[in-house]
């Protein structure tokens, strides 16, 4: 029999609540990404590798040694780097003579591989070489995918979701509108991917809503798709399963009239108005004689039911 | 340019004099800013919750080779513009003199990083609690000793010391060997009480786990169950160099099941070695199906004969009834014309006619 897989016993109080919150929750965080270099990484990518970090930063680790990691053949090693760091998400530079300047967009499901999308990089202008104001860090930015090819390929739909998935950051209930100073775009145009960043620069419009002018940033980089390695359906379909407890149920027999009063419908069974007690006094009281009489009445539909039951049974 | 222009005159339409003159003003004003209506051949997707905004309309190629960058630009402004008009248009609330829109949920469904959280699975004692309706009671954690006078903790710091001070003399019980140490004997009892409880939690999580867990060896006798003491003699009386051949049993005694896998060659019942060549496999398995063929069908005499009185019981009235209009005399006379010769005895025979009495339902 092989070793039994050990159980962890937290021996401290803090190492308990720090195994609770690696178990799965109901309402997730932010996801974490994790950006790291293969054998060897060209300058560009590993520029792109540190302005995305920038941008992700928060919510974000980099490692900076070299991983001896070729992912598209043993994915294992990649996994446990995610497990150990707690990251969800990963961005995986190389360069080769065979894919140079290459870098890896891909999502773990429970620490195991969900979909990764291998990107080559042409040209790349980091946040240097935009010499504009930035924006603050951990800004919620707008997302804008332009172009018909999003919808085109499974791939492109998967690079789509990871993006989103990478920078959308968090589920939040309020932003605040002078707060909105990001915007990332994503245009795929002749099978590239054309990643912009810019400042949104707030301006008058005399009207409420203002007129936006946009500054670039930076990073400005366009990829090409190499490999990629997506999700069977079944995956994925687990993997965006909604937990019952966020899901809605509809509360029946509950309307809002338009004065925003609230009605409830409710239903109760039939009333037997001859067994209703009414007010009790000694002049209704039942005598005697009414008594008997109900007595004799009782008796009489006993006795027809019986003769019915007899009649059925000759008719047997 | 409408847009503002809707607003305006809306606006306008709610104040009086005074504003009007104001937003006068204000439409001169407006002549100056450039507008924030954007035309688009296809509505854009827009996911306010995600601050997510899909673009499907074609891009313009002439214009993209022309100036890419430029053209990237100007895009993702127009885009972006009528996102922002969109989350403007969102319910706004004043929070720490900031004013904030609040976003609706996100629509775009994007993946777990984990499972959705499984319910925890209840331990052997939850489950049994719960199929007998036991509910834990509350116990306060400090309690009034009257020997000590003093409030000692139920469990925890200082509740050790507390009871060393409380029963620092055992009595020596009546029949008990006077050399024996009581408190040694009570020490031993806790150690294993709680080894006992470790076990039962390990048990619990492999259960949960599904993982099997290897024998661990005999409990001791005071805490196992019946079970373990019968797999214990098993295991014991096949401990021999001759594996428990010349052991004898005790009357009704039984084997425990379920450890053939440890006590090979204990067990009576044989495991038989693998057929050797496919002819003998062949051989086996046809004599195999024989076996299952040829069985007879088990007749059990008693029922058979209560079936066919019941059948013939059946057939009598049907029989009597068409045979009557043929009574005249040519029809065919009944075999048991030899008992029919005899005196009929009472309460022998099928009744005829309706069922008398009160049908019982």
């Amino acid at each position: 029999m092989s070793v039994i897989q050990r159980v962890v016993k937290p021996t401290t109080r803090k190492g308990k609540k720090v195994l609770l919150s690696r178990e799965p929750q109901v309402i997730e965080g932010p996801k974490r990404m994790l950006f790291l270099q293969g054998r060897r990484a060209s300058e560009k990518v590993r520029k792109v590798l540190s302005d995305l970090y920038d941008i992700k930063k928060p919510d974000a680790r980099k490692l900076s040694k070299k991983n001896d990691i070729t992912i598209f053949e043993n994915i294992v090693p990649m996994e446990q780097l995610c497990r150990k760091n707690e990251t969800p998400l990963f961005l995986f530079g190389s360069h080769n003579k065979k894919r140079p300047d290459n870098v890896v967009f891909g999502r773990m499901f429970d620490y195991s591989l969900l979909d990764m999308i291998e990107l080559g990089i042409e040209t790349y202008n980091g946040f240097n070489e935009f010499s504009n104001r930035k924006i603050s860090l951990g800004t919620k930015p707008c997302l804008i995918f332009s172009g018909p090819e999003w919808e085109s390929s499974e791939e492109l739909k998967h690079l789509k979701s990871i993006f989103i998935d990478m920078f959308h950051r968090e589920h939040v209930e309020n932003v605040r509108l002078q707060g909105l100073e990001h915007a990332i775009s994503f245009t795929a145009a002749n099978g590239k991917v054309l990643l912009r960043s810019y400042k949104i620069l707030l301006k008058k419009s005399g009207c409420r809503t203002p007129r936006i002018e946009l500054d670039e940033i930076g990073p400005r980089i366009d990829f090409t798709i190499r490999r990629s390695k997506l999700p069977s359906e079944d995956l994925m379909k687990q993997a965006c399963r909604k937990p019952k407890e966020l899901k809605k149920t509809v509360k029946k027999n509950i309307s809002v009239d338009g004065l925003g009063t609230k009605h409830g419908r409710i239903h109760i069974g039939k009333q037997n108005i001859d067994k209703l007690q009414t007010r009790k006094m000694k002049g209704l009281k039942k005598t005697t004689e009414e008594r008997a009489l109900d007595k004799t009445r009782k008796r009489k539909s006993m006795d027809s039911e019986d003769h019915e039951i007899r009649k059925k049974i000759k008719a047997n | 340019m409408g847009c503002s222009k809707v607003r305006l005159t809306k606006r306008a339409r709610l104040a009086m004099d005074l504003v009007a003159e104001i937003l006068e003003n204000g439409l001169q004003e407006q002549g100056k800013f450039k507008t924030i209506t954007v035309e688009k051949h296809l509505e854009l997707d827009y996911d306010l919750g995600s601050l997510l905004c899909v673009d499907n309309n074609e891009l313009d190629s002439g214009l993209f080779n022309k100036n890419k960058d430029e053209y990237l630009r100007n895009l993702t402004r127009d885009n972006v513009q009528l996102l922002i008009n969109q989350i403007w248009d969102l319910p706004t609330e004043k929070v720490d003199e900031v004013i904030v829109a609040k976003l609706p949920r996100p629509a775009y469904v994007l993946p777990r990083a984990k499972h959705v959280p499984k319910p925890k699975p209840l331990t052997k004692w939850q489950e049994y609690a719960k199929l007998k309706g036991i509910q834990k009671k509350k116990k306060s954690k400090l309690s009034w000793d009257e020997q000590l006078k003093k409030w000692i903790p139920l469990y925890g710091y200082k509740r050790a010391e507390a009871l060393r001070n409380k029963e620092w003399l055992i009595e020596v019980p009546q029949n008990a060997n006077p050399m024996e140490d009581q408190f040694a004997k009570r020490t031993d009892a806790k150690t294993e009480r709680v080894a006992k409880n470790e076990l039962q939690r390990l048990r619990n999580i492999a259960k949960t786990k599904n993982i099997k867990v290897p024998r661990m060896g005999v409990l001791n006798p005071d805490v196992s169950t019946a079970k373990d003491l019968q797999a214990a003699v098993t295991i014991a009386k096949s401990s021999t160099a001759s594996i428990g051949k010349f052991q004898g049993s005790l009357p009704k005694e039984k084997e425990a099941r379920g450890i053939a896998t440890i006590t090979p060659g204990a067990s009576s019942r044989k495991r038989k070695a693998a057929p050797v060549s496919s002819e003998v496999e062949k051989a086996e398995n046809l004599q195999a199906i024989d076996f299952v063929l040829n069985k007879k069908p088990k007749i059990d005499v008693e029922r058979a004969v209560n079936k066919q009185i019941n059948q013939q019981q059946l057939r009598k009235p049907e029989e009597s009834m068409s045979s009557k209009p043929k009574a005249g005399g040519k029809g065919k006379k009944k075999g048991n014309s030899s008992s029919s010769s005899k005196k009929p005895k009472s309460g022998k025979g099928q009744r005829k006619g309706k069922n008398s009495g009160r049908k019982r339902r």
